[in-house]
């Protein structure tokens, strides 16, 4: 990546000719752009094929010729593999009862907070948004051992943990994400719902609207593009995530998708095609994710607005 | 927290704004949040400061040890200051390379190249990954005998260990951990071109700067917003790298980091809470700074608008 940077950098910026014609030069610019941009997509896509690649090959081929040789057999027989061996069923079963309340209670109480924050001019608001986002920025390992004494203290009732506490449950799990996340959704959802016309509020409040029929009639509605955006990147956090699960779950049947790539590697021997063909699964989710949410996601990820 | 506005509007004006059920409303609404933040963020903070001046193994009494655990950390601890180090690397890294590279593909997807769709989806595509996956794919392109780039360079008598070597590993992982970064600046960037008024540039080109001038002077000044968020994001993430070295080597022989210290601490076997709270502690400080600047920033922003 860094040589990439060195070697075709100034390619877009070319412009030796002392006075060519404006347009030639302009398309020659795009040309460049182009040329330049490919470049760094295949740079960063060949780590990506080159799993996929690994992923289809015996071990043996690999083990002989290397990793970059023509292939003499593929298969997708390490994906059936990969799946049966490492129990991936059971623990995407698991990610997702810990991604998708996680997501979706985050989600609503940000939205409030946020609307409360922007839309509501209340005394305190900034002081409020301050609140939620200096949490979310604080490094996780400050918060984790009180977290997991403070679990290992709470009891829970059998029907909700059947470790009877709050630790090793699923419950932990998803509280933690919640409360550290709110904070990232009420920042970007703030800045959101700051872009959009009061007067809609206004009219509503004329119409005799009480505070939840503003919040979620009125603005959530609108804020539809913000929350795909915000919905995309915190599956795909919560998915990936690894600390939280490694600290507060303890029964290995319990555990999130991404430890389950470790039942892959053997005590002594590690088949790293088929640890290729895990991780590929493993990443297919949140791929599938971003590619169908993308078209939300730039636009509703405004940050901060510059306009007005 | 006062639910009058403005400030002098006195009981009547306040029962005309709120009703009783928007009191209810918004007292639930905001008092789940804040109380949940409160518990799992904010609490545990304070329990970890204090935490980092005691000895404990989690099991039995609690003893009060005032600064020993900051003085053991400075003096005796020999992963510490490599910690330190690496950290600081990882965060000059980010913030002078990977940083600056990704706000710069942003500019050129944003002059509105065609297939600008697909190049944005490419660059973005790492961020989705874990960092589990990333650091393993590490491993096979950086692989002693069968990696790729030992493969192209062809050295089998004395192939070169790219992750087990403590002066090259942590450049190999600071590389793969940029692969994500870049593409996380990319997006946020292009977010924040894409609200920069056009009639901006437009007034720039009329009074006759070239596209260069245009954008140091008059957009990259108006994205001051997005400029502060990515500067935490940078920050915060150097901080706190963690699954990626942890997923290729456990964070040792080289890649020692300060969040590996305080889990090895905590939840290893020696299990000494005090000590890995104290490092917490250090970690804490760093990233409040850079937290306190940035919401200065915010409160400014915010009396501006």
């Amino acid at each position: 990546m860094t040589a990439d940077i060195r070697t075709t950098a100034p390619v877009p910026r070319t412009a030796p000719d002392p006075a060519p014609p404006v347009k030639s030069r302009r398309r020659r610019g795009r040309w460049g752009v182009h040329i330049f941009l490919t470049a760094v997509s295949l740079a960063f896509l060949a780590p990506l094929l080159l799993a996929v690649y690994a992923s289809l090959r015996p071990y043996e081929d690999t083990a002989q010729h290397g990793y970059l040789s023509w292939p003499k057999h593929l298969s997708f027989d390490y994906y059936r593999r990969a799946y049966t061996e490492s129990g991936m069923g059971k623990y995407f079963t698991n990610t997702l009862m810990i991604a998708v309340p996680a997501v979706v209670v985050t989600l609503f109480l940000a939205a409030f907070v946020a609307f409360a924050v922007s839309r509501l001019r209340l005394r305190g608001g900034i002081v409020l948004l301050m609140f939620f986002t200096a949490g979310n920025l604080l490094p996780q390992q400050v918060i984790v051992t009180p977290l997991y004494v403070l679990f290992n203290k709470i009891p829970l009732p059998w029907w909700m943990s059947d470790s009877l506490t709050m630790y090793d449950s699923y419950w932990a799990v998803i509280i933690v994400n919640i409360g550290f996340q709110v904070g990232f959704c009420v920042f970007v959802l703030a800045n959101f719902m700051r872009t959009l016309p009061q007067e809609i509020l206004e009219a509503a409040i004329v119409d005799g609207a009480g505070v939840w029929t503003q919040f979620w009639r009125i603005t959530l509605p609108l804020c539809r593009p913000a929350l795909a955006a915000l919905a995309t990147l915190e599956f795909t956090w919560i998915y990936n995530d690894f600390l939280w699960a490694l600290i507060f779950i303890s029964n290995p049947d319990k555990l999130p998708i991404t430890s389950s790539l470790n039942n892959l590697r053997g005590q002594f021997f590690t088949d790293y095609n088929l640890l290729a063909a895990g991780s590929v699964l493993v990443a297919l989710p949140t791929i599938l994710v971003f590619l169908l949410l993308q078209r939300h996601f730039i636009a509703g990820l405004t940050l901060g607005s510059t306009k007005g | 927290m006062a639910l009058t506005f403005p400030r002098r509007a006195g009981r009547r004006r306040r029962l005309r704004r709120f009703t009783r059920r928007d009191a209810v409303v918004l007292g639930v609404l905001l008092g789940i949040p804040i109380l949940l933040d409160l518990a799992i963020v904010w609490g545990p903070t304070l329990a970890s400061i204090g935490l980092s001046f005691t000895a404990w193994d989690g099991i039995g009494d609690i003893h009060w040890v005032g600064l020993d655990n900051y003085r053991n950390l400075a003096d005796n601890y020999p992963p510490f200051w490599p910690a330190v180090r690496h950290n600081v690397m990882w965060l000059l890294f980010l913030g002078l390379i990977a940083t600056p590279f990704g706000l710069f593909l942003a500019v050129l997807i944003d002059r509105g190249v065609r297939f600008s769709r697909f190049y944005q989806s490419v660059i973005y595509l790492p961020v989705v990954l874990s960092l589990a996956i990333v650091g393993f794919i590490a491993q096979l392109i950086l692989g002693t005998d069968q990696g790729v780039i030992n493969t192209i360079l062809n050295n089998h008598d004395d192939p070169i260990d790219w992750l087990g070597d403590s002066h090259l590993n942590l450049w190999m992982i600071m590389i793969a951990a940029g692969w994500r970064h870049v593409g996380y600046v990319m997006i946020l960037y292009l977010a924040g071109l894409k609200s920069v008024d056009p009639a901006l540039k437009e007034a720039a080109a009329i009074d006759g700067a070239n596209e260069r001038q245009t954008f140091f002077r008059v957009v990259f000044p108006t994205l001051r917003p997005v400029n502060v968020i990515v500067g935490v994001i940078t920050v915060i993430e150097a901080l706190r790298a963690f699954d990626i070295v942890y997923a290729v080597n456990k964070g040792r022989n080289g890649l020692e980091l300060l969040s590996v210290l305080i889990t090895d601490n905590i939840i290893g076997e020696a299990s000494r809470i005090g000590f890995g709270s104290a490092i917490a502690v250090v970690l804490l400080v760093v990233s409040l700074g850079f937290i306190v600047t940035f919401l200065v920033q915010e409160l400014r922003g915010a009396r501006e608008r």
